[in-house]
């Protein structure tokens, strides 16, 4: 069937380690922005049905808060970073200052969704400048998207690329914490998603055919 | 005598049928768009849940029907009538294709929405199936449920509530 089921354990170790370099960085210019500890998980490589990519998130229906960018250049892509509204209005109480900023109000202000956008495009960009420094693999980020949706409807466009050749897609995902609000298990995500054209180039440029 | 009713669930690139009392839902279309074909009469309806507009732009041999518009709606409209509705009197509600990003730059799959709207439309009017109500575009996600005794498919989004159409 599809290149998917030909994968090697090497080869998703490969992937794993890709997950484990980008986030790192990323959730180190997190906690650097929120002046406080983050914790990370070790990033989980799955192949999920579509159906059990949105699982991920809490199911389909589940409003999420995502920035998604396309990546550009030799290795395309998709990427997403994905919080529940309630870390994401966390992240803008912690940075504006502002803690009147809430999902539940009917109009957002512009403060508090910049800032989101904000913190997604440096998150995602830290994320694939290492990535691309690893991989030596020329990958640019287009303008980053500030979604507040559904996770299905949000989610089927990153698979939109992949849906094309195959009923599966390969996620590379990171979990991370607020450090000091484990209690409450809020939780983000990283989601890299490479076009199927690009697993090719990324395992051959750190030598795993 | 109680009547228990099911909500029959379709997932993505999905297709079920369903029966009065049970209702069908699919959950979170984004450029997806969901296609209700029923037989208000019989109270019998099937829903399907495409994502791509074409099968024959498919790079694969065995792809899944279910996924494309055009496959998936002949399989739909067979389905129905094997299921006992009557070709005349089915009918037809669609929800779904919104534009989701709006990338100035955009690539051809991220105007998927639009594309899916016309696909569909178009293979319903070629089984000449009216299409009684659609809530199509716009850039919000949509959870829709079809409820085949009434005809009437609820749609909701995001902070918008729900609709009735």
């Amino acid at each position: 069937m599809s290149f998917i089921e030909k994968l090697t354990s090497y080869q998703l170790d490969i992937l794993k380690e890709i997950g484990n370099i980008g986030s790192g960085n990323a959730a180190t210019s997190l906690s650097k922005l929120l002046k406080r500890k983050i914790d990370m998980k070790v990033p989980s490589v799955r192949v999920l049905s579509f159906d059990e990519t949105m699982e991920i998130v809490g199911g389909p229906d589940e409003t999420i808060v995502s920035v998604f960018l396309r990546i550009n250049g030799d290795a395309p892509g998709s990427m997403f970073f994905v919080l529940s509204p309630a870390q994401a209005e966390q992240f803008v109480h912690q940075i504006s200052g502002d803690k009147d900023f809430s999902f539940d109000q009917p109009l957002l202000t512009e403060m508090g969704l910049s800032i989101l956008h904000e913190v997604g495009n440096i998150l995602a960009g830290t994320y694939l400048s290492s990535l691309s420094d690893f991989t030596q693999i020329n990958m640019q980020p287009s303008v980053p998207e500030l979604n507040i949706d559904m996770a299905g409807a949000i989610l089927s466009q990153g698979l939109m690329e992949l849906s094309r050749e195959s009923d599966y897609a390969i996620i590379i995902d990171t979990t991370f914490n607020d450090y000091e609000e484990t209690s409450k298990q809020i939780e983000g995500h990283f989601f890299l998603l490479p076009d199927p054209e690009s697993f090719d180039k990324i395992f051959a440029s750190l030598g795993a055919f | 005598m109680s009547i228990t009713t099911k909500i029959v669930k379709v997932g993505i690139a999905d297709l079920k049928v369903a029966r009065s009392p049970d209702t069908l839902r699919t959950s979170g279309l984004g450029s997806c768009v969901g296609v209700v074909i029923y037989d208000l009469s019989l109270k019998v309806a099937g829903m399907a849940h495409v994502m791509l507009p074409d099968s024959t732009l498919s790079k694969r041999e065995n792809l899944n029907e279910l996924k494309y518009a055009d496959s998936a709606i002949e399989i739909l409209v067979k389905t129905m009538i094997d299921n006992g509705a009557r070709k005349f009197a089915l009918k037809a509600k669609i929800a779904g294709g919104a534009q989701m990003f709006s990338f100035p730059s955009s690539t051809n799959i991220l105007r998927v929405g639009n594309r899916n709207i016309e696909a569909v439309v178009e293979h319903l009017g070629n089984y000449h199936v009216p299409i009684l109500a659609s809530d199509v575009g716009g850039n919000n996600g949509r959870t829709i449920e079809f409820n085949p005794s009434t005809g009437m498919l609820k749609i909701k989004k995001v902070n918008q509530g729900e609709i009735e159409i």
